[in-house]
């Protein structure tokens, strides 16, 4: 069925490609609706027949992958969903397999965000990925979700010293001193690593400059591929590790499929993305080409005559 | 006194939270300041919420163009504050995370805003389609370097750029184009985020320099003096 889709999907982006061309060539422009309805074509039929890639994981990714897999067991692991809506679909692969692999691995996670939609995704990982797939972990002992706060960078300024003075209590009204999991822990540093998820701002480039750098604590991200660029000074020094996208995610997610058999049913949004993501970029290829060949024929028609 | 109080307290603070960072016993007063700005940062959202019922309370009242989505923005905000200030249908109760699975707030983040606001970034791709369609033409040797950047990153976020260079052997693997987009991104991409980066900051310096010593003053509404 996979392979029908597949050439299905080619034989109808390809043909319709090539009448575009031939089109162009004869100088007439590409209305924007076609483009449009290829792109719609692009991203659907690897979805309705469910085309897959396989992936291997980079350097880059890897090197999140294996501070989770090496550090010992009951590390302290927080993850920030610093993201909202617009950006969960991109991200949210992200940090759910960052919580699947921490709790796999029996670290404690401690949830929180710096956005303040990043509280209810946050929720929603706890209720999706760690009720579901992990019903022997406890609340306030394996994993705590201690929400958001107002002050974007003012609340790393303040925990990275001391969490109480700006986190009470956790999204439920329960008091950290009387949870287990926050026994022993006093700020940040306490962390053994800090994984940020997001892309905007307060985000990453936030966590680095106010938490991971002044506290040498070690940091990782997940971010919009839109904006991972705009990171990559910050890697290998101070950021171990950085998931770029779709693609970031999905790599992270075979990873995960080829060490631990447990996963290898779990849901996987990146992988099953890359399908129209991959389709969409060839495309998007396909029209650069198109264009420049209809803007050097309309340049040779000028100039002969 | 309109001006002068603003220039002292920026310079106060602003002078604290620099010592706090070098100087260990101003440390306390930098951690107290950062939790003074968290606090009046809450406000914000008082400020931003007045701003929005207004703005569209306005529009509704003299009937300008498109006031009927005024409307919608109006009761969307007034239900979903209600829905989180009051917890309406959350089973843990007032006492319990405003987000808990059952309660409207999160039935409706669920099932209203997180789908619109996925959909409204997903429509970024068709037009970003259509604006390398008519935009990215190799008009000149800057546009066609561009161009071929942009042609090895789009291939290379793709398993596709895998399986086409595959064949290239192992001690050429750089000309393999995923390794091709690591090195876009982990050289050129690098060095110009880097002197971006470092050009930002020193005018970050720069300007918080004249804001602390209080020779720019247009975050007041005046003119610099």
């Amino acid at each position: 069925m996979s392979n029908i889709g597949l050439i299905l999907s080619i034989a109808v982006i390809v043909g319709g490609l090539l009448w575009l061309t031939i089109r162009s060539l004869s100088g007439r422009e590409v209305e924007r609706r076609i483009i449009f309805l290829f792109i719609g074509i692009a991203v659907s039929i690897p979805l309705l027949f469910d085309i897959t890639f396989s992936e291997k994981a980079t350097p880059i990714v890897k090197g999140i992958y294996d501070k989770i897999e090496n550090l010992p067991s009951g590390s302290r692991i927080l993850i920030s969903f610093d993201y909202g809506p617009s950006m969960a679909p991109e991200v949210e692969p992200m940090s759910n397999a960052f919580v699947r692999h921490s709790l796999a691995k029996d670290h404690k996670v401690v949830i929180m965000g710096l956005w303040a939609t990043g509280q209810s995704l946050g929720a929603s990982a706890v209720e999706n990925v760690i009720k579901s797939e992990f019903p022997d972990k406890v609340d306030g002992v394996d994993y705590i979700n201690i929400g958001y706060k107002a002050g974007n960078q003012g609340v790393l300024n303040v925990i990275i010293t001391d969490f109480r003075k700006m986190y009470a209590t956790d999204v439920n009204g329960v008091d950290l001193d009387s949870v287990e999991i926050f026994k022993g822990i006093r700020s940040l540093k306490d962390m053994d690593l800090m994984i940020s998820v997001g892309g905007g701002f307060p985000g990453i480039k936030e966590w680095v400059l106010f938490a991971a750098d002044p506290g040498n604590i070690p940091l990782a991200g997940g971010s919009a591929a839109v904006s991972t660029p705009l990171l990559y000074p910050y890697y290998p020094k101070q950021l171990i590790g950085l998931l770029g996208g779709i693609k970031g995610a999905a790599e992270y997610e075979s990873e995960m499929k080829k060490n631990y058999p447990r996963f290898a049913d779990m849901p996987t949004p990146g992988i099953k993305m890359m399908g129209p993501q991959t389709l969409a970029h060839m495309v998007v290829m396909a029209f650069i080409i198109i264009g420049n060949l209809s803007f050097f024929f309309a340049k040779r028609k000028k100039s002969d005559g | 006194m309109k001006r002068q109080v603003p220039v002292v307290i920026t310079f106060v603070v602003g002078t604290v939270l620099i010592l706090s960072v070098f100087f260990p016993p101003a440390e306390r007063m930098g951690e107290d300041f950062s939790i003074f700005f968290d606090i009046i940062a809450v406000f914000a959202f008082f400020l931003g919420g007045g701003n929005l019922l207004r703005i569209h309370a306005g529009k509704i009242y003299k009937k300008r163009k498109d006031w009927g989505f005024s409307v919608v923005t109006i009761c969307g905000f007034g239900i979903m504050m209600m829905a989180g200030l009051f917890k309406l249908w959350n089973p843990g109760g007032i006492a319990a995370d405003v987000a808990a699975t059952g309660s409207l707030f999160q039935l409706m983040y669920d099932w209203i805003f997180n789908p619109l606001g996925a959909s409204m970034y997903a429509l970024l791709a068709f037009y970003v389609a259509s604006a390398s369609y008519r935009a990215f033409r190799a008009k000149n040797i800057d546009a066609t370097i561009l161009l071929i950047a942009a042609f090895v990153i789009l291939l290379g976020r793709t398993p596709l750029g895998m399986y086409a260079t595959s064949w290239i052997p192992e001690s050429f693997s750089i000309m393999q184009i995923p390794n091709l987009a690591i090195w876009i991104m982990v050289s050129p991409n690098l060095a110009g985020q880097r002197a971006i980066m470092i050009g930002i900051a020193l005018g970050v310096v720069s300007m918080s320099l004249r804001l602390i010593l209080g020779v720019e003053r247009t975050y007041l509404g005046v003119d610099n003096e």
